[in-house]
């Protein structure tokens, strides 16, 4: 294999991996923030004790948030060092600007949290994991700009002296349409992962104790069952948002990449109006269709806002890019490149279809999944009621986390897929981006160990995960600012 | 807001140099802060010899590591962002290296969290162990490398893109390990295991108090002969004047200042004077990389081909990024010299509580 699709793998897999725990952490350590906040408030132990609970499984994640992290930084310049010379001047930005604003934020306020229970203050010590929450919102703005001017470069123009492309508006770039809707897209199915797991794993908790037998197992249901209901609006309302969303960044999407578009349904001809089908038996390479379930009109209203909106097929956008690439583009950096693109040159216009055909239905089928698992939830709860322990209960509480944990491998893998054969949509072919100097035993290698590394850690972290979660809710002493300086901490590693 | 035109290019050099600056404050940020945890996290399996002596350790640095970690997150995002060739060059050229400090950052960032919370007492040795050798590897490859950024890394135009400059020979791995190269990673190792002991013994009371002081009598001795020959080595092999040399004297007046103080029980000007050590050391050695960022052109010119102006961003980055240094730099060093102070009490073992790693009360 060589080091250039070697880098694309290992790209695959880091990041993928990494984004198990991201959105985790994005949202979890914000539901913690208001448990915490309604303690503080009313003083209601059980809002302690959940506080405890789900802040010790973000902490579990919120490792190895961190340390994958590292690897995505570092690596932009090991693999992908023209990509990085080609783009640093606009690309470099929001990534020093994360790190600068958003992980010292995190970083340093999450220690506070974690170790400062007894320490600070309580108001205080309540404001550490807040403003830990908002460092991992604001990483969030930073790096989906990133990721958005990859989709769509605006603002942005090309040097011939460097021969690279250089910032023209850094507000162009941080409000850049693409960003706008994917930054509530992606913070509501984080919302919607989160969600779902405060609901897994209360709600199996829930049905486990059943019939509360002792005052401590009324206690303990008691607190459950806050939590499930907490997990469940969470989930709903996150859920309908990241629809919302969802359908606004398709628009977008069809007019800043039709050929996406056309790739998510594997269109090879247009359409007026679009068909979305649900599912299809045979290939995607528009030869032979075996059987498919369709539902008129749904791609051109995903794709245009209305039932009979023409939907550009993959057959005319390869004509078009054929003939004229970029040279009439709306934005700036793609119109000025094009005589570049045309000199390095584009061997295939269409991405690869099975993984954005599937990719986009996984995304949306495991987010609606979770939603359904999220309002039986609420239905079986209500007005007292206790779920049925059971394995089809169980099965649904592992679906609620796990589903929408997924359905965002999903939606990132569609979107990354979507947008080759380019690293920077319209400028900068993928196979162009690699690092000219670096061997493909270089790539081969530190990726087989990082498959390694991680999946050992997968093991421990997944093994953690489970053993606190199985745990349940801990006793709980009112935290107090301890000033004996040889007296026991009340929380120490 | 600021500026949505953009400015005429080539005007100065005067930005340049302030990045590098910044760059070079953000190393010093991450080698004096991480510095000492890796000191501590190396020691963790020689000198706590109980379960509560580790966990004192371990607590002397378990809320601040992961904010210490951020300087050189960012040390990197600002390469990236100021001089991208740099990045692309320096990140890819150092290929194997570099993976391996990624490892040793991973291995020892998930042991502090995962120690603290394992039920399994092998786990917890086994996370020691990670913690120790990857706060070794990290520093041992840093120091390779900076020793190498002394001597210059070569680099030549790639055949395929003219503009991205790329190390020759090419991998370049072996050529790294010079005895120079050696020498660098130990002394770094070694300094960093006499800050770090230093550190402890400023923040610990009791038993662990005196072995890490009895510690860091030992291995200061050891930094104090590894930097001397370092320090002269560099000045002969690079030199950088009378300044160089100024430079060298006061970074051996820290480290024998850090030395004696240590042995009169001074705990706090001791673990300032190894500060001051690794200000100097580094302020020598970033010296000696401009204006060629650490490089040398490989085919024997006398100037690195790849150097501070041509490897950076246009002006209108840099002076976005400028402001947004200025307004945030300040902020975040307020709010962690306050997370220091929240945490500046000295602990000893009989301030850990029994219960860890079992259920109730963590956070």
């Amino acid at each position: 294999m060589s080091a250039e699709t070697l880098a694309r793998w290992q790209f695959g897999i880091t990041t993928v991996y990494h984004f198990f725990f991201v959105p985790i952490t994005i949202a979890l350590s914000l539901l913690v923030a208001v448990m915490q906040t309604i303690w503080v408030r009313s003083g209601d132990e059980k809002l302690l004790r959940l506080t405890k609970f789900f802040g010790k499984l973000f902490l579990i994640n919120f490792a190895m948030g961190v340390v994958t992290g590292i690897v995505q930084e570092f690596q932009f310049g090991m693999n992908w060092s023209e990509y990085s010379r080609f783009v640093g001047d606009i690309f470099g930005a929001p990534l020093a600007l994360e790190a600068l604003i958003a992980f010292f934020l995190e970083s340093v306020f999450i220690g506070l949290w974690i170790f400062g229970w007894d320490r600070l203050p309580k108001k205080v010590h309540l404001a550490m994991i807040w403003l830990a929450a908002i460092g991992t919102m604001i990483s969030a703005i930073f790096i989906l700009a990133a990721n958005s001017w990859m989709q769509n470069p605006v603002g942005a123009h090309f040097n011939p002296a460097t021969d690279r492309a250089e910032m023209t508006s850094l507000i162009d770039v941080l409000t850049n349409p693409v960003a706008l809707v994917t930054l509530p897209h992606v913070l509501t199915a984080a919302y919607l992962t989160a969600g779902g797991l405060i609901l897994g794993i209360a709600g199996w908790h829930l049905a486990k104790i059943g019939k509360p037998g002792s005052e401590k197992q009324e206690k303990d249901a008691s607190a459950y069952r806050w939590a499930t209901k907490f997990g469940a609006w969470v989930l709903l309302v996150a859920g309908a948002l990241s629809v919302v969303t969802g359908d606004i960044q398709g628009k977008i999407m069809t007019e800043v990449q039709p050929m996406k578009m056309a790739a998510a349904e594997a269109l090879w001809e247009t359409e007026q109006p679009a068909a979305f089908s649900i599912i299809t038996i045979g290939t995607l390479d528009g030869s032979q269709e075996v059987w498919s379930l369709k539902v008129p009109g749904v791609l051109s209203f995903l794709a245009t806002g209305s039932f009979d909106g023409k939907v550009y097929g993959i057959n005319d956008l390869v004509k078009k890019m054929e003939s004229e690439a970029f040279t009439n583009s709306n934005v700036q950096l793609q119109k000025e490149v094009s005589d570049r693109l045309a000199k390095v040159g584009v061997e295939n216009w269409v991405p690869n279809l099975p993984v954005t055909y599937w990719s986009f239905r996984l995304m949306m089928g495991l987010g609606f999944l979770a939603m359904a698992i999220g309002l039986w939830a609420l239905w079986v709860t209500r007005k007292g009621g206790v779920p049925k322990a059971g394995k089809l209960w169980t099965a649904m509480m592992f679906a609620a986390p796990l589903g929408p944990l997924f359905g965002n491998s999903f939606g990132w893998i569609f979107t990354e897929m979507g947008r080759q054969p380019f690293i920077v949509f319209g400028v900068l072919p993928t196979a162009s981006a690699v690092s000219p100097g670096v061997s493909a035993f270089e790539v081969g290698l530190s990726m087989v160990l990082y498959t390694v590394i991680y999946g050992a850690l997968a093991v421990i972290e997944v093994g953690l995960f489970m053993h606190y979660a199985k745990l349940g809710l801990p006793d709980v002493v009112e935290p107090q600012v301890i000033t004996d300086e040889d007296a026991p901490l009340t929380f120490a590693y | 807001m600021f500026i949505l035109e953009v400015p005429p290019t080539g005007a100065a050099f005067g930005l340049q140099v302030l990045w590098f600056i910044l760059i070079a404050v953000l190393w010093i940020g991450y080698l004096v802060l991480e510095g000492f945890d890796y000191g501590v996290a190396m020691l963790i399996p020689f000198l706590g010899k109980t379960e509560k002596e580790k966990r004192v350790m371990i607590n002397t640095i378990g809320p601040v590591w992961d904010g210490n970690e951020v300087w050189l997150l960012t040390a990197g995002g600002a390469t990236f962002a100021a001089f991208p060739a740099w990045y692309a060059t320096l990140f890819s050229g150092l290929y194997l290296p570099l993976f391996l400090v990624l490892v040793g950052l991973i291995i020892r960032g998930v042991s502090f969290e995962y120690r603290a919370k394992h039920p399994d007492s092998r786990y917890r040795t086994l996370f020691d162990w990670m913690a120790s050798i990857g706060s070794f590897l990290v520093p041992l490859v840093f120091g390779v490398g900076f020793a190498n950024f002394i001597l210059g890394l070569p680099v030549t135009t790639d055949a395929a893109s003219p503009n991205l400059f790329v190390l020759s020979p090419s991998p370049y791995f072996w050529q790294l390990f010079s005895w120079f190269g050696l020498l660098g990673g130990l002394t770094l190792v070694a300094l960093f295991l006499f800050h770090g002991s230093l550190f402890l013994a400023l923040k610990t009371k009791g038993e662990i108090h005196d072995k890490a002081q009895a510690f860091a009598a030992k291995v200061g001795l050891v930094a104090i002969g590894l930097g001397a020959i370092f320090l002269i080595a560099q000045n002969l092999l690079h030199p950088t004047g009378a300044l160089g040399w100024v430079l060298l004297v006061l970074a051996a007046a820290g480290l024998a200042s850090a030395w004696w103080f240590n042995g009169k029980g001074r705990d706090g000007i001791a673990f300032i004077s190894t500060t001051a050590t690794i200000l100097f050391v580094a302020v020598g050695i970033f010296l000696t990389m401009w204006p060629g960022l650490g490089f040398r052109d490989a085919a024997g010119g006398a100037d690195s081909p790849l150097n501070a102006m041509n490897a950076s961003s246009s002006q209108l980055t840099l002076v976005l990024m400028t402001i947004f240094a200025c307004i945030f730099v300040p902020i975040v060093l307020a709010y962690t010299a306050w997370a220091y102070s929240v945490f500046r009490r000295r602990l000893g073992t009989e301030n850990i509580p029994d219960d860890e790693p079992a259920p109730a009360l963590a956070g």
